[in-house]
This record gives C-alpha cells, structure tokens and sequence, in this order.
C-alpha cells in the first residue's frame, strides 16, 4: 500500500446539502449532494499547507464510479456504497431519505467508501477514480466514453442464473457459500438487533414516567417529598440518556452494514470467475466436437450420431472436394479454438491469480474491521452499563434519604 | 421491660399519649421485642363435593401469657382470612386494616390455581398476618388471637357467634344514610388534610403501579429479543476464520446480559411490584377508614343537633353525646395515631423498595 492515493491526499465527505434540480427526463426533484474536499499532504509535517480542493457529487455519481469500477476490475473485490434505502429500521429512526440523521450516516457512508478505494492498491490508480475527486464538470461524460457498459457482462446481472460449471476453482465455491452465509448471518444480526434496540427504548421511556409521577408525588409528601424529587430527576435523566445511545449504536449498525454489502461484492467475483469458467468449458467443449468432426470427415468413420451424417448417408455422400474444403475449414476454426482456449485459459489463471490475492487482502481487512467493531460495540455497552450505574446510584441516594 | 407492660395495659378508652406513641414504633423497629411469630405456607390444595379450595398453614410461636401454648398451627383458608379482616374492622372502624390480596385477579389471567398465584397470595397473606401482629391494638385483638389458635371446628362455631347479618346490614345502612347527610361539615382540619393526601396519593401510587407493571412488560420483551441476539454470533462464528474467536466472546457476554436481565426482573417481580399493589389496596382502605371516621362523626353530629333542638333530657342525652364524643375523640386519635405509623411505615417501605430497585439495576449494570 505504500503508492496509495490515501497517503498521499486527504480526502473528505465534509457536508451535505439539499438541492432540487431536473432529471434527466425533465421532472423537478429533490436529492442531496455531498461535498468532497481534497487536499494534498505534504510528505514533511513542517511545509505550507496545500490548498483544499473541493468539489460536489451526488449519489447517483458515485454508483455510476463504483459500476464503472466493477466492470473495469472484475478480479477486485470492490467496496460498497451505503446503502440507497434506510433498511433494518427501528421504529424511532425514520426510513425517510430526506431525514437529516440519515443523510449524515450516508455521508460517513460515502466518505468511507472514497478511503477504502483510495487506500486500494489497484482501484487508487485509476484515472477515472481521480477525475471523480478532482473533476466535477465532463467527469460523467468521461466515464461514459469508457464504453465500460459494454464490457458488462449482462449474464451477471440475471442473479439468479446458474451455469453449470463442471471444474470451478473449489476455493471459489467455497467462497461463494461463504458470501451467502455471511450475507444471511449479517441481515439475520441487523434485524435482531433493530428489534433490541427497540425495546431497549421501550424500557428506558417508561422509567422517564416514574420522574413525572415521583414529582407530583413529592408534592404531598413532607419527607420524603426531597428524595422523590431528586430520585425523580434521575428517571428523566435515564429515560433521556437512551437518545445518544441508540445513536451510536447506529454506527455500529452501518459498519456491520458495509459487511453485508461486502458480501455481495464478494459473491459477484466469484460469479465471474463462474462465467468465466463457464465460457472456458464451453470454448474446450466446441473445440472438442470440432476435432471429433474433423476427425470423422478425414477418416470416414462415424463415431456419434449426427444428423448431417445420416442425411449424407441418405442422400448420397460428398465429393472428396467438399470433404476436402470442409476440413479446411475446420482445421481453421479448430486453430483459432485453439488459440482462444489457450489465451482464455490464461486469462482465467490471471483472474483467478489476482483475484485471490484481492480476495486475501480482503479477508485480512475484513477481519481487522469486524474485530474492530465489535470492540467498538462492547465499549458502546461498557459505556451504556456506566452511565447505568451512576444514574442508579445517584437514584438509590435519593431515595435512601426519603 | 416498661414498655411492655404500658403497651399490654393499653385499653382502647384512654387516648394515647405522644411518650407511649413513640414506644410503640420502637415496638416495631426492635424484632427481638416482639413477642408473636407468625408464618404462612404450605399451600393445600382440598376436594369436597361442592368445591375446590386452597387452604395454608398458619404457624404461630408466641412467649405472651394470655396464649396458652408457645406454638401453634392451624390450617386456615381464604374465606377465614376475610372473617378476620371483616371482624376487625367491625372492632376498629379508625383503625388502618391491611390490605388481604384479591380473590381473584381477572384482569391479569391468571388461573386461580395456578402455582404463581397461590404464591403471591401466600406471601400477601403472610404479610397480612403480620402487619396485624406489629400493629400495637389490633395484635390484641380477641378474634385475630382465636384466628392464630382455634381448630377448623372451633373456629366455624365461632364465626357463627357474634352480631348476626341483619345487624351488620343495619349499621351499613345507617353508614350509607349519615354519609349521605354530608357527614363533611364539622370535620376537623387534620382529616380533611389527609382526605386531600390520600386522594393524590392513591392516584399516584395507582400511576406507580402500572408503570412498574408496564416496565416489566417492556423488560419481558426485551428480554425476548435479546435471547435471539447471543445465538446469531455464535452462528456467524461458525463461518469465520479470523473473527470467530471474538464474535463467541460477544455471544457469551450477550447470554450473560440475558441472564442479569432475568435477575432484575425477578427481583422487581418479586420486591417492587407487591408493595405498589399492597399500597394501592392501602389507599382504598384508608379512604375507607377516613369515611367511616366521618360517619362516626356525623353520628356526634346530629345528636348533638338534636340535643340544640330538644334541649329536654338533658343529662340522659348529654351521657349519650359524651359517649360519642368520646367515641370521636377516640377514633380520631386512633386515626391519626395509626396514620402515622402508617405512613411511617410507608415511608421505609417505599424507601427500601426503591432502594432495592437501585440496587438491582446496579447490579445489572455491574454484571
């Protein structure tokens, strides 16, 4: 990682702004766009600061990068966008896209979408990638001019179309199980967690009716009416000390999220590395009957049925000359086969070469992040289970004195 | 030693003096005073022909003279606890009853046998029994004493003696007329006072109650949720190389979390919620008892109207209103006496319930 962009330039998602503008078929709308502010770092802590450079994209913009992106690298395991729709809601966030809670995570979202790339060590060289952080007018135009669309294989995009792949490299079997476990573990753990957090409100709400209560009461109460009081103001102090929790916890929540959206940029190499073997099989498969045909025309002999066979059994059989001009013909296209199979047998070793090497950083990486946010997550609960604690000590001396 | 004898001698005709007040709540912060143990338990459960019922096992150890043996134990059933509560009542109208449990609790489905119920009514009938042994009169009471003591048969004919039905409809009735005469005027300012606080306070410890049942709802349901949450990272753990060892961590502290989420539960089961409900109970009896304290007022009331209108039969109607102007006197100073207590009483209770309560979440949050 040592040529990194990331090392060598700061870069931000700094801010987000409503806007409304015309679509491309002419209708009003409202979307978001984000700022991105680059600025290059000085290799010496002590030199001028390089001027910040800045420019705005909207969502819409970095789908078209990360597509771009993916056809152009299919051997790299491509980072995630944020998501597009508020998912695995609990009912006090809002699933608005508007709403200004989501727009933030979108933001850090996206920010952290423009480090993973930058700190890549293939995708940061890119020029398109370059042009998105520093060239906001023709940069859409540019990408177009790649014809990168064509290169997509419209195959992949039928996700539930399954070639039959007779010798695919096991470890990509093997890794696609994997992506589609840990995409259902992942969604499984998100959903439960929204329904904790759920409840985990509900628990803390209700004790802020304890604080209402508490001080009506003390109202009536000669001595005990100071303890109720106070222990009161504590209720309300718990009850509202669920806000920022949950908050955090949201955090969390995305970071598992970029996981899951991971896994699905996992599965997707691993498909074309399916495709790719598939075409493989099928090249060799083609190439194997056209030698057979051969084989069968120069010595006569018929080894399987076919039809033509039979008909010319029928109808009478060829002249030498056509005989002679068909193995021609084959033994052109069984040289180019053969040419073809080689070269796509080679591209399909580089593929899987370097596709696995991506595939183990990724793994690395993967491993450091979770573990790093499960950590963070336990600091979360520890810190929870803190303020827990003061806020029911602070209680229990009030109340002792009622 | 002294304040034995004073309590032992007390009559319910000589109005209680602050210094044998004072000696009365050290009766009751002193265990090692207190002369009468009661327990309850052992729930039975007995088939006639005609029904099915539960009775309990009321043990009684006492060094008190007027009891002719130090240990007893009887078998008692819901019905007799009502006797008793009814019976004392009669014998002290100014007098804070404690509360019996419900007979039957509809609203929280719980099956009338059900092992949780009896349970709870087991405990609620303990307490009951010995609110009564702390409370300074009422532990001498004839009735609670042949409660604690009398086999079934006993007690049957006894519950048989005494003012019949009709005499019981009549004091009702004429309690139900008198309070319909607006027996509030002449009420002396302490009462219409503790009016006013049990009228707030039974609507706040109403409020209490059924956010302490609501929380424990929403804790129940948390803890649902949460029973899933462990599980999921153990399944994931079984899919990863690297992260497989930490995500095991996070499934075991998520099971503890469970765990402790269960503690505390019980504990608000077990602690906060009967004594929200026991106070609840209180507030009705005690509105009661400040009804019944007007009543008897009223009663002074309107005899000494009629002696304002008569002015015949002086002496013979002046006896009559001395003795009901000290039956006033008496009943208020009862009231009042007992009041105190109570809410002495509350007070602690509140206070070491909601201790407890701090102490619990405490003890969830250190886990």
């Amino acid at each position: 990682m040592e040529d990194c962009l990331a090392k060598k330039m700061e870069i931000t998602v700094s801010e987000a702004e409503k806007r409304t503008g015309r679509n491309a078929m002419n209708i009003q709308e409202t979307y978001t766009a984000y700022l991105i502010e680059t600025r290059a770092v000085e290799s010496q802590s002590e030199g001028p600061c390089a001027p910040v450079e800045s420019l705005w994209r909207r969502y819409s913009e970095f789908e078209l990068l990360r597509n771009y992106l993916s056809v152009t690298y299919p051997h790299i395991v491509v980072p995630p966008l944020p998501e597009k729709r508020a998912d695995f809601v609990w009912h006090k966030l809002s699933a608005d896209n508007m709403d200004p809670d989501f727009v933030e995570r979108r933001r850090i979202g996206l920010e952290s979408f423009l480090l993973r790339v930058a700190s890549h060590p293939v995708l940061c060289q890119d020029k398109i990638f370059y042009a998105f952080l520093m060239q906001e007018s023709g940069w859409k135009e540019m990408v177009n001019e790649t014809g990168f669309q064509l290169k997509a294989d419209s195959r992949l995009k039928a996700l539930n179309a399954t070639f039959r792949v007779k010798n695919p490299d096991k470890r990509f079997t093997e890794l696609k199980h994997y992506s589609d476990e840990l995409q259902s573990v992942i969604s499984h753990l998100l959903r439960v967690r929204a329904r904790v957090a759920d409840r985990l409100y509900g628990v803390y709400k209700v004790h802020g009716n304890y604080g209402r209560v508490f001080s009506e009461w003390s109202a009536i109460e000669k001595e005990m009416g100071d303890g109720l009081q106070s222990a009161g103001h504590h209720m309300d102090v718990y009850a509202a000390s669920i806000d920022d929790i949950l908050e955090e916890e949201e955090h969390y929540a995305d970071q598992l999220k970029e996981y899951l959206f991971y896994a699905e940029a996992l599965r997707a190499v691993c498909r074309k590395h399916e495709l790719m073997q598939y075409d493989l099989e099928m090249a060799a498969q083609d190439l194997t009957s056209k030698k057979q045909q051969c084989e069968e025309l120069a010595t006569g002999t018929v080894r399987t049925f076919s039809l033509k066979g039979m008909t010319s059994k029928l109808f009478g059989q060829e002249t030498p000359e056509q005989r002679e001009a068909k193995i021609k013909v084959l033994e052109e296209q069984i040289q180019e086969g053969e040419e073809q199979l080689k070269s796509k047998n080679l591209e399909g070793r580089d593929f899987v070469k370097s596709a696995w090497a991506d595939i183990e950083r990724f793994k690395e990486q993967k491993n450091h992040d979770l573990k790093e946010a499960l950590i963070s997550y336990a600091v979360m609960q520890i810190s929870m289970c803190k303020k827990g604690i003061q806020v029911w000590t602070n209680a229990k001396e009030c109340f002792s004195k009622m | 030693d002294a304040s034995l004898t004073e309590v032992n001698s007390f009559s319910p005709s000589v109005p209680i003096s602050p210094s044998s007040m004072i000696n009365q709540y050290k009766f009751e912060d002193a265990p090692e005073l207190r002369d009468l143990f009661i327990t309850v338990d052992d729930p039975e459960s007995h088939v006639t022909a005609i029904e099915t019922f539960i009775t309990y096992r009321v043990v009684t150890k006492t060094t008190r003279g007027e009891f002719d043996s130090s240990e007893y134990e009887v078998r008692r059933r819901y019905q007799d606890f009502l006797w008793l509560k009814s019976k004392l009542e009669e014998a002290h109208p100014t007098l804070i009853i404690p509360p019996l449990p419900e007979k039957f609790i509809v609203k929280g489905m719980v099956e009338r046998f059900s092992d949780e119920f009896i349970e709870t009514r087991r405990k609620a009938l303990h307490k009951f029994l010995n609110r009564i042994a702390d409370h300074p009169t009422l532990t001498f009471n004839e009735d609670f004493k042949i409660f604690l003591t009398a086999q079934a048969w006993e007690l049957s004919s006894h519950k048989k003696q005494g003012p019949g039905l009709l005499s019981r409809m009549g004091q009702t009735v004429r309690a139900v007329a008198s309070s319909v005469r607006g027996a509030v005027k002449n009420r002396p300012e302490t009462f219409t006072e503790m009016n006013n606080y049990m009228e707030t306070f039974s609507q706040k410890i109403n409020l209490l109650d059924k956010i302490a049942h609501r929380i424990y709802k929403e804790e129940r349901d948390y803890l649902n949720e949460m029973k899933e949450y462990g599980p999921v990272h153990t399944l994931w753990s079984a899919s990863e190389e690297g992260v497989a060892d930490s995500l095991k961590g996070v499934a075991g502290c998520l099971d503890r979390c469970c765990r402790a989420t269960e503690k505390r539960m019980a504990a608000l089961a077990e602690h906060l919620l009967p004594i929200l409900h026991e106070y609840v109970l209180y507030s009705e009896i005690l509105m009661g008892v400040l009804r019944r304290r007007d009543q008897i007022q009223g009663e002074l009331d309107s005899k000494v109207d009629a002696l304002a209108n008569k002015k015949t039969e002086n002496d013979l109607f002046s006896e009559e209103i001395g003795k009901l102007e000290d039956k006033v006197e008496r009943a208020n100073n009862a009231l009042k006496a007992d009041w105190d207590r109570w809410k002495q009483n509350m007070q602690w209770d509140m206070r070491s319930t909601f201790t407890n309560v701090a102490e619990n979440n405490l003890r969830y949050y250190e886990e």
